[in-house]
């Protein structure tokens, strides 16, 4: 065990554990909190996701030691208690079904949009490729998204009753 | 007061706490009639359910035949009701609340409900079978309505006027001639206890005197209210049943057989004990886990156990890629009833035209995105389960079981969780939690590798089917041969003592297996000569197998839809004729039923295709001659319909194949659907519309892949699923009423959890079949298996 320092969601921790310990355990299980989730452990589905100085990382590989930047995760995203705009579309959107794999799909899509404001329909779908939903929301993700960046309009939805 | 007519018992004890002032007994002792002031302060529902989760056993079962135990009215006018599902995300709890509100009149907004708690709700038996609004949300519909009335029977006495008088808006009663004159239901019964009994040979028909509202009468009924667990799931403040902490908690993972049906012969236990955080290995038969202070010292514990384990003499099942030639030839484990109308055999002997085709579904997997998990708490010589089981009230009947333990010391706490399509139904992790809790005296967190839930979750079974069909001169269909096969010998049940997994590997077993069962198709269709044949086959192993048939979505339907609604394509393509006017003309001669089925299958195939825009024409496009050209992408439309139980469905899917790589794209789905009446429409929609996505993603992409020692589908490399690049364009539902009364004021809610799912693997072979004249009788629809068929078809 040794003293490990984090800097998540704008506070500063320190935790007394094996550097080993990768990130997600020590923000589920020392700092409680409870955005990023288990999903693989391999980086494959991105449940796990977190933001490291605006680049998604996944925080179920990353040795909690190895981290120098800014964390923020999924409680992070809100300002001054008004919600990311792509949370709010996911209200709105009514996206998640069972809701478990949001964090990465949320996380994934913040840090898409933080680095291509603007994206075209390809490339949300390229951004957004390794955030697996076995719920399959997919389409409402993807509606979420285009919400945020080209406004209600844009939403996907087509009902006809 | 008659013995008995309490609340929940955990409730009263929660309101008692909150203000102990109160005298206990009087509380006890309000009759729940003209009690105008209430001597305990404003309740909010989240604050008293925070204190409950802390009470002690024994824990009762809340008696259902007690209006107290579905609907509390608190101090402020707001209402807790407690229902006996869980809702793993279809929105289903929303649609209880709708429900029970319209029924006691009161805001949406001024409401909360409690699901799936073992000590607090009522047995309805989670959730399963799309059965939430179907079944279970009648007897919360009249217990709701019982309660208005006996609200209004005391705004009656209050006032001293009949009922007829009275009017009531959002919890509050009026005298219709007087609104001045106005009472609130917290007036009357606020943070007290109804006191009334309800009647019902069982919980599925718990009723009071008061009739249900005519649907014309529903008011928050049919409104898009949003999903009241959202915000909570996309700001990160919900906890989940993996965020569930408490006081010594420690960590357990499983060490499994490293090949199926290994027997365990040693553990070197000192592999492991000077790790840090190292508590115990506990082991029993075949189950080994390793319990550590913290989780990765728990991971790394169970990685590094040297365990000796001795393989079997004798392989556990086929190779994956022989699975279906081992099914075809292995001796039935049991044959169904052979079901024949008219004369098969002298109409295929007639027949200007007989086809045949063989179809077969691989086994399929739950792999939810969160492997399995629970926590369990031994405290007070009780068990505490927190759990995401969606059939909470088996498991701790279960466990009880398990552990020998009465059932009033066990308990569940149902917690949200990744997707509950079956899965949960077999909570694995529930059970290995209470017994490692128990062995070591501490709460124990169990949680499942992504490796032990792909590879050891149960699967949905896997099935060969062979299909004969005879059309006469005209293309009509004069008679249909099926025969399933299905690989559910064994299948297990619900949270069951002995078929659970951990049981298998400690060695225990029910009598005998279960049979299992191969199902027969869904549809309205007018066919005059049929046989139906169907037969269980089982696996040479058969016990502590990570080939477990068990529950998956619609257990058996998009297997046997997919092969009859794509052979009902062939025996179109045979006629020369258009797959939509195929299909509505052998609905257009079949009976009608009790629920209008036939009425509806032909609303929900006209919707569909209507909403596609489907011009009529035979498939495959490649008989046209504009399609005869090198284009890279080929594109074709199918259609599928089915019915599960009550909804109907029809789903059009078109699809782009690319010729150079064999990649499937389903640009377009619609989905006409009739699930009666519509709670919630958005709601709705999203479920449906994630059913079809869940079953594209089985139809591209899912198989559970094996070697003839394990399971080799591992990950999510191994084991491909549905991504962003594989979602649709557009995806269009259209909600159909195509009852012949659709006014009906008696108009029921039928299950949508399943109804979309059911037939659209067969609108997408249909579809590919469509765009390539290739038909795949095989799914998934992996781009090289359909490159491979494509280069045979020289397509």
């Amino acid at each position: 065990m040794s003293i490990v320092k984090l800097r998540v969601n704008g506070a500063s921790h320190e935790v007394d554990v094996d550097p080993s310990t990768p990130l997600l355990y020590v923000l589920r299980n020392d700092l409680g909190l409870r955005g990023p989730r288990f999903g693989c452990g391999l980086g494959q589905c991105g449940v796990c996701t977190v933001i490291v100085d605006g680049v998604a990382v996944r925080s179920c590989l990353v040795p909690a030691a190895q981290l120098q930047g800014e964390i923020t995760t999924l409680e992070g995203l809100a300002k001054d208690g008004v919600l990311d705009p792509l949370q709010q579309a996911w209200i709105d959107e009514q996206v998640p079904q069972c809701g478990y794999c949001h964090n990465g799909q949320i996380m994934t899509a913040r840090a898409l949009l933080d680095r291509n404001p603007n994206p075209s329909d390809a490339e949300i779908r390229e951004g957004m490729e390794g955030a697996l939903c076995r719920c399959m929301t997919y389409y409402r993700v993807q509606a979420a998204i285009k919400r945020v960046v080209r406004g209600a309009d844009s939403s996907v939805a087509q009902v006809s009753e | 007061m008659s013995a008995g007519l309490q609340l929940p018992r955990n409730i009263e004890e929660a309101l008692y706490r909150l203000n102990p002032s109160t005298s206990r007994r009087n509380f006890l002792r309000c009759s729940g009639a003209l009690v105008l002031t209430v001597g305990v302060s404003t309740i909010p529902g989240a604050h008293a359910l925070a204190v409950i989760g802390d009470l002690a056993g024994p824990y009762a079962d809340p008696d259902y035949r007690q209006l107290d135990t579905w609907i509390v009215i608190h101090p402020d006018n707001t209402a807790t009701f407690y229902v006996g599902k869980t809702d793993g995300g279809q929105g289903t709890g929303t649609a209880f609340r709708q429900l029970m509100c319209d029924e006691l009149d009161i805001a949406y907004d001024h409401t909360s409900l409690v699901m799936g708690r073992t000590d607090t709700t009522p047995d309805q038996g989670g959730s399963g079978g799309s059965d939430a609004l179907e079944r279970d949300g009648w007897p919360m519909r009249r217990v709701a309505a019982e309660a208005r009335r006996v609200l209004l029977q005391l705004g009656a006495e209050h006032f001293a006027v009949p009922v007829s008088q009275l009017t009531v808006s959002d919890a509050i009663i009026s005298v219709a001639a007087d609104p001045a004159r106005r009472i609130s239901y917290a007036q009357l019964v606020g943070g007290q206890r109804f006191n009334v009994e309800l009647s019902g040979q069982n919980i599925d028909a718990t009723t009071g005197v008061a009739k249900v509202k005519a649907v014309n009468e529903l008011r928050v009924v049919g409104q898009p209210v949003p999903r009241y667990d959202i915000p909570a799931k996309v700001d990160g403040s919900l906890t989940w049943a993996v965020d569930k902490k408490l006081p010594g908690m420690v960590h357990a993972r499983n060490v499994r057989p490293p090949v199926a049906g290994a027997k365990l012969r040693g553990i070197d236990e000192s592999s492991v004990a000077a790790l840090p955080g190292f508590i115990r290995v506990v082991s029993r038969g075949n189950y080994v886990a390793v319990i550590c202070e913290r989780e990765e010292q728990a991971i790394r514990a169970a990685r590094e156990l040297r365990v000796d384990w001795q393989a079997p003499a004798s392989a556990p099942f086929p190779a994956s890629d022989a699975l279906f030639d081992y099914m075809r030839q292995a001796t039935p484990t049991s044959v169904g009833t052979p079901e024949i109308q008219g004369d098969p055999d002298a109409a295929f002997a007639a027949a200007a035209q007989v086809i045949s085709a063989d179809y077969a579904v691989p086994f399929q997997g739950h792999t939810a995105i969160g492997p399995a998990h629970a926590l369990a708490d031994p405290s007070d010589g009780q068990m505490t389960i927190y759990s995401n089981d969606m059939k909470s009230y088996r498991l701790r009947t279960g466990v009880a079981d398990f552990l020998g333990m009465p059932r009033e010391q066990v308990r569940v706490v149902y917690m949200d969780g990744p997707q509950v399509y079956g899965r949960t139904a077999a909570d694995d992790a529930g059970f290995e939690a209470a017994f490692l809790a128990r062995e070591i005296g501490r709460p124990v967190r169990v949680q499942w590798t992504r490796a032990e839930e792909t590879a050891w979750d149960t699967k949905g079974p896997a099935y060969a089917f062979t299909l004969r069909g005879a059309l006469d001169a005209d293309g009509k269909v004069l008679a249909l041969e099926y025969d399933a096969c299905a690989a559910d010998y064994n299948h297990v049940g619900y949270n069951e003592p002995d078929t659970v997994l951990v049981a298998q590997l400690m060695g225990r077993r029910p009598a005998r297996p279960a049979q299992g069962e191969a199902e027969t198709p869904s549809v309205m269709y007018a066919i005059p000569n049929r046989r139906t044949t169907t037969r269980v086959v089982g696996l040479p192993l058969i016990w502590e197998t990570p080939l477990r048939a068990g529950n998956l979505r619609d257990p058996n339907g998009p297997q046997v839809t997919f092969a009859f609604e794509s052979f009902i394509d062939e025996l179109a393509a045979a006629a020369n004729a258009d797959p939509v006017q195929f299909r509505l003309d052998m609905l257009a001669g079949s009976a009608e039923d009790g629920i209008h089925r036939r009425a509806r299958s032909i609303a929900v195939v006209q919707a569909a295709a209507e909403a596609y825009g489907w011009d009529a024409r035979p498939a495959p496009r490649t008989r046209l001659a504009a399609a005869r050209d090198e284009d890279e992408i080929l594109s074709g439309r199918g259609i599928a319909y089915t019915f599960r139980n009550n909804t109907v469905a029809a789903v059009i899917a078109e699809v782009e194949v690319n010729r150079q790589t064999g990649r499937v794209w389903t640009r377009r789905l619609v989905c006409a659907h009739d699930c009666g009446l519509v709670v919630n429409p958005v709601g709705l929609e999203r479920t449906i519309e994630c059913g079809m996505l869940h079953a594209l993603s089985r139809a591209l992409w899912e198989e559970v892949q094996f070697d003839t020692q394990q399971v080799t589908s591992v990950d999510w490399l191994s084991h491909p699923s549905l991504r962003h690049s594989d979602t649709p364009e557009s995806i269009q539902v259209v909600l159909v009423n195509g009852d012949p009364n659709p006014d009906r004021p008696d108009l029921a809610p039928y299950g949508a959890g399943e109804g979309s799912h059911k037939p659209l693997i067969a609108a997408v072979a249909n579809a590919i079949y469509d765009a390539t004249g290739v038909r795949l009788r095989q799914p998934p629809f992996r781009r090289e298996r359909v490159l491979a068929a494509l280069r045979v078809a020289e397509v």
